[in-house]
């Protein structure tokens, strides 16, 4: 029952090839009470958990009251060779729960994964662990993501002797090199993380998950953390690393302007799902769905010239609850343009140009832009 | 701005050091500044560059030991704040002068509802029965645009997502009218789309109540549209000050003009390599003689990791600290013109 057309980009040089990838967690929907005594005081509120979407036959319809926590739901995505594809979206919207549930580090709840041939989501625990090699993080807290008991060396050398790539001596000089490469000093190898700051902590990180040489890396906000100044030192390194090893990186942040720098392509998450993808200059240029513009509005601009003049879409309220998210269109509880339609019907993330994609009931291929159609009193001429 | 006569705070030569195990960190060395009334200042630094001690030197919440003010002079509207005792300080603290910080969720009491946390400043300082603080409280919640605020009111902190609770904080700040609101990263813990609320939301609070604002932030995006001018600190020092116009338009500072360099904009056209100021903030305990930055600045000579540098005057306005201010001053000056053309 999954959508299968109109995922983006189906072109042949997808290095991972997500389809359909759902990631939900349980929430506690019952009190110790009411699991004790059974079914004497269940009321009928507990079948409040419907769904309009097809994924029910996961679990056990209705029976159980828990509900879910739908933190990805039917991401479809291709992410090329060499390309840095962002991942956007406000906290809770499940961007880092895509990336985890990428590299298994996280169990997807159903889709698949695609990498050279093999269904990663799908993958033995043993299997998967041999393709960890290829496929690495960066973490948004470096302090958090080091063993503190651990010097500089044991850090990086460890997935060297785990994957067993190297032994012995050849691990120091391996380390050594590691560490020059993300621009440490070789001297600082007997020192312990505690003893760095976070930029110089981010690139212990950096050269651990380089120890492998994978050919994938998952980047969750690893500049967020960081001082202005040393996030553009980190991120120059991780477009410098690109080049010269051909990696991939999925690049996940909250921070839109890092994103714009980076990313070839840029994603926009909503509670769950991709509302719009599209390339980096053209998704802040042009963008199509009203949560996008709202977002890149939403950016300060470093220069009070264009600050004075600036007409900033301020979105209201939070992001809704993904225990129980709007109907349709989750977006439209803050959207200037919802009209009846999008309480109903759930958009599918569709090409309006080429190479662009979006999901927005309000806009299509011959009308792409919805303050026009707006203007010109037009519906739901979407999907 | 409007009334331009009245000066609500100035801080003149303020030194904030820190006794530590290091030896001495001169966290702020000699800050001076004024505020007028209505007046928005942004101070930017990296961490550890100064930024919050200076304000929290304002509040005389410098914990002592191991802190203290060693010398300067601090006037909130006529008061020399480094005479009072802490009982006095304390009449000022919240009523006259209040503060949001940058983590919503541990300055507001877990166990306390909305209404106790706020009721209570109103109480104490305004000497508020219960009924009119709940009343005032009610009304300070609806005035920071929380929705439902009659029933959000005796709800737990915990029972708001983080742009609501810094409503709330704001809300308990503006609680008793201060002349001056000081907020240390105000918005640095939230979304993008939260934080264009709470700086809108700052911005059209100030305008009604004529609040007078210190906002504290390392994001050189927020201070742009929020202030009227800027204080740039690095390694306890003011680096440069100046309008947010001039300063923005043309820095005589080559740390600021590394900072605004090295930021991705997505309004403009991107070059491939992003500009990076090389190496760390330095210990500030264990500062060189010369320049603080000398050692990553690239038109750094003998003389600036020799000679402390002077702060350089290019109008009354405008100050930096640099041996080489009128320089960097007018090459800004020079690619401003260019880029005009």
């Amino acid at each position: 029952m999954t959508e299968e057309k109109n995922f983006p980009n189906e072109s042949g040089d997808a290095l991972i090839s997500i389809r359909d990838l759902r990631v939900y967690y349980k929430t506690a929907g019952r009190s110790l009470i009411n699991t004790l005594i059974g079914d004497m005081f269940r009321s009928r509120r507990d079948h409040y958990y419907s769904e309009e979407d097809p994924t029910t036959n996961l679990y056990v319809k209705s029976r159980e009251e828990s509900r879910f926590v739908k933190a990805v739901d039917g991401v479809s995505l291709d992410i090329e060779k060499g390309e840095t594809l962002g991942l956007v979206g406000e906290s809770g919207c499940g961007k880092s729960t895509l990336g985890k549930a990428i590299l298994r580090l996280t169990e997807p709840t159903g889709g698949q994964v695609f990498y050279h041939g093999k269904d990663l989501a799908h993958l033995s625990t043993g299997a998967m662990r041999g393709q960890r090699r290829h496929l690495q993080m960066i973490f948004q807290d470096p302090y958090a993501s080091l063993n503190p008991r651990m010097n500089v060396g044991q850090i990086i050398g460890e997935p060297i002797r785990t994957f067993g790539l190297k032994s012995g001596r050849a691990v120091d000089e391996r380390v050594q090199e590691l560490m020059e490469t993300v621009g440490m000093s070789r001297r600082f190898v007997k020192r312990y993380p505690h003893e760095f700051s976070g930029g110089q902590r981010q690139r212990i990180g950096i050269a651990r998950a380089l120890a492998v040489d994978p050919e994938f890396i998952v980047a969750d906000e690893p500049i967020s953390a960081l001082d202005v100044s040393i996030q553009a030192q980190i991120m120059n390194l991780m477009e410098r690393l690109q080049a010269e090893k051909n990696l991939t990186y999925l690049f996940i942040s909250h921070d839109l302007r890092a994103v714009r720098h980076l990313s070839d392509r840029v994603a926009v998450m909503y509670l769950g799902k991709i509302v719009e993808l599209a390339g980096g200059r053209e998704i802040y240029a042009d963008p199509l769905m009203p949560y996008t513009k709202a977002l890149i509005s939403a950016v300060p601009v470093p220069d009070p010239l264009i600050e004075a003049k600036r007409e900033r879409i301020i979105l209201k309220g939070d992001v809704p609850s993904p225990i129980n998210p709007p109907s349709g269109c989750h977006f439209h509880t803050r959207c200037r343009y919802a009209i009846d339609d999008c309480r109903r019907i759930v958009p599918r993330l569709v090409e309006i140009k080429p190479r662009h994609h979006a999901a927005c009931i309000r806009i299509n291929a011959e009308n792409p832009d919805i303050d026009a159609n707006e203007a010109a009193g037009l519906g739901a001429i979407g999907n | 701005m409007s009334e331009t006569n009245g000066t609500i705070l100035s801080v003149n030569g303020l030194k904030t050091y820190f006794q530590t195990e290091d030896g001495v960190v001169k966290a702020v060395d000699g800050i001076t500044f004024e505020l007028k009334k209505g007046e928005t200042l942004g101070i930017v630094g990296e961490s550890g560059s100064g930024k919050s001690v200076t304000n929290l030197s304002v509040m005389r919440l410098i914990p002592e030991p191991p802190g203290k003010i060693v010398a300067g002079d601090i006037v909130f509207s006529g008061i020399d704040v480094r005479a009072l005792s802490i009982d006095e300080v304390r009449k000022i603290r919240g009523k006259r002068i209040a503060m949001i910080f940058q983590d919503p969720m541990t300055s507001l009491n877990p166990f306390l509802k909305i209404s106790t946390q706020l009721m209570e400043v109103t109480r104490l300082h305004l000497g508020h029965t219960k009924d009119e603080a709940y009343a005032h409280a009610l009304k300070m919640l609806k005035l920071v645009g929380i929705p439902d605020a009659g029933t959000r009111l005796d709800e737990y902190p915990h029972q708001f997502s983080g742009g609501m609770r810094q409503r709330v904080m704001i809300a308990m700040a503006l609680s008793c009218d201060p002349e001056l609101l000081i907020a240390d990263e105000p918005t640095t813990a939230l979304d993008v789309t939260i934080q264009a609320q709470i700086l809108e939301l700052i911005k059209d609070l100030k305008a009604r109540m004529g609040t007078s604002v210190i906002l504290i932030t390392h994001d050189l995006g927020v201070v742009a549209g929020m202030t009227d001018k800027i204080i740039v600190m690095y390694a306890g020092k003011v680096f440069e000050q100046a309008s947010t116009k001039e300063l923005f338009a043309t820095p005589a500072n080559p740390y600021t003009k590394g900072l605004l360099k090295s930021v991705p904009d997505p309004a403009h056209e991107q070059g491939k390599e992003l500009y990076q100021i090389p190496g760390l903030p330095p210990d500030v305990a264990h500062l060189p003689p010369g320049c603080p930055f000398a050692e990553r600045c690239d038109r750094a000579t003998d003389l600036c990791r020799q000679q402390y540098p002077p702060f350089v005057e290019i109008n009354a306005d405008h100050h930096s600290l640099c041996h080489f201010a009128r320089e960097v001053y007018a090459e800004s000056v020079a690619e401003q013109n260019k880029q005009e053309l």
